[in-house]
């Protein structure tokens, strides 16, 4: 199989799950809302002081992304195993792993990416600067595909069990502490005015390191779970 | 090119059969006949690969599938109880994309051709959600068309199709036979299909 098809037949995947988020948009938009509403019930609720906000902020964004993408994860696989097209996919001739692949990088583009991308409007109410808003962006970027990449193991694991929601979340948020301890502390440094390049480069490891294992993974979840 | 050696199946604790042994050519029929429970869609499962044998191997021109891996998936369609059709897509996308994840670019002619002859013309732009069931089946067998597997495996290929497209589907399958495809068919029917050479495989309970 050439390079080049193989390329097309990913592009295809990835381009599927898209189409397809997009015709059910209200999942989407819904994850994004619950980020938006978490974030924003903390300073409604601990009050205007902004010292005490800024403090609690990176880690007030960085729970509510992990908790976020939880609602998600179902999706990754749940459908396409519902209506049999995940067998389909997987009797594919490309590698399960890129199939994987695909699928979380469709996930991270339609679940992950918007929360990035509203995640500076809502710094703005904890009072953070300019500059640790850049690195609230940078660690979520960085981070953010942890956590679809992980998640997908816990989506296939999970796959056609009853309760499976409840099971991601306490099979997957135990393996987000590395991302989550990481990621506030990136954002933390640049609030105390320290270089967050330190943080930056361990989440980026962590992406690095899950991006060759987590596929691998969870192809051999799925293949057990499709059974 | 089809070599089933002592292929044994188990389904939790429930023995479903043990030393299955066949194996089949080109222009091959395989019906595949037996109670409800008795182990088909089991069966056709572990030739596509997505189950794994307990005991015994499938062979697919002299290799175990096993080590065949992906090679083996484009010589092989497999079309399931589930349509695996996708409800926010009209039948036409459904054809195309699927077909374009399985590395078979249609352009947009082709897959309105096949529609024609599937009989769903007219139903090419609707999502699929508001196809009734025979007509998604429709979309599932049209998918069919679409591949160029040598290897057909279909489970219960006629659920809930009207008399014309029974009739259909016997031609396709048969054209697919004459033209040195292998096709296996889990069943209840008899499906009086005009091939060269059919075998009879019963499974008991």
């Amino acid at each position: 199989m050439s390079a080049h098809s193989l390329t097309s037949m990913f592009g295809w995947l990835v381009w599927r799950d898209l189409i397809l988020a997009w015709r059910r948009r209200s999942d989407v938009l819904a994850t994004v809302f619950f980020f938006v509403i978490v974030v924003s019930l903390f300073p409604l609720g601990i009050g205007p002081e902004r010292e005490t906000l800024r403090s609690i902020a990176p880690g007030v964004v960085w729970v509510a992304a992990l908790l976020a993408s939880m609602l998600s994860l179902g999706r990754i696989f749940g459908n396409d195993y519902q209506d049999g097209t995940l067998e389909q996919l997987l009797l594919t001739p490309q590698s399960t792993y890129l199939i994987v692949l695909g699928k979380t990088l469709a996930h991270w583009l339609v679940s992950e990416l918007p929360l990035v991308i509203v995640a500076p409007v809502l710094g703005l109410q904890f009072g953070l600067s300019e500059n640790s808003l850049a690195i609230v962006i940078v660690s979520l970027l960085v981070g953010t595909p942890v956590l679809s990449l992980v998640g997908s193991i816990g989506a296939a694991l999970t796959l056609g069990l009853r309760a499976a929601n409840v099971l991601v979340a306490l099979l997957v948020l135990p393996l987000y502490i590395p991302v989550l301890i990481f990621g506030t502390g990136a954002v933390q440094a640049s609030v105390n005015g320290a270089s967050p390049r330190a943080w930056l480069l361990l989440l980026a490891a962590t992406a690095v390191l899950s991006l060759v294992f987590a596929p691998w993974a969870a192809s051999a979840a799925l293949k057990i779970s499709v059974e | 090119m089809l070599e089933v050696i002592n292929l044994g199946c188990i389904r939790g604790d429930r023995r479903l059969f043990k030393d299955l042994n066949f194996s089949a050519k080109p222009n091959e029929l395989i019906e595949l006949r037996g109670a409800n429970g008795s182990g088909k869609t089991s069966l056709l499962r572990l030739l596509c690969g997505l189950a794994t044998p307990a005991e015994g191997e499938v062979r697919w021109q002299g290799k175990n599938i096993r080590s065949l891996g992906e090679d083996y998936f484009r010589d092989v369609a497999y079309l399931a109880h589930q349509n695996a059709v996708k409800d926010e897509l009209s039948a036409i996308e459904n054809l195309r994309i699927s077909s374009a994840v399985n590395g078979n670019n249609l352009k947009g002619d082709q897959a309105q051709q096949i529609l024609g002859r599937i009989g769903l013309s007219s139903q090419q732009n609707l999502p699929a959600r508001s196809l009734s069931a025979g007509q998604r089946r429709r979309l599932a067998l049209a998918r069919l068309l679409t591949s160029n597997a040598k290897f057909w495996i279909l489970d219960e290929v006629l659920t809930s199709l009207d008399d014309a497209a029974v009739k259909l589907s016997r031609e396709f399958i048969g054209e697919h036979l004459k033209t040195g495809g292998l096709a296996i068919i889990a069943t209840h029917h008899d499906l009086d299909l005009a091939a060269d050479r059919i075998q009879r495989i019963e499974l008991s309970k």
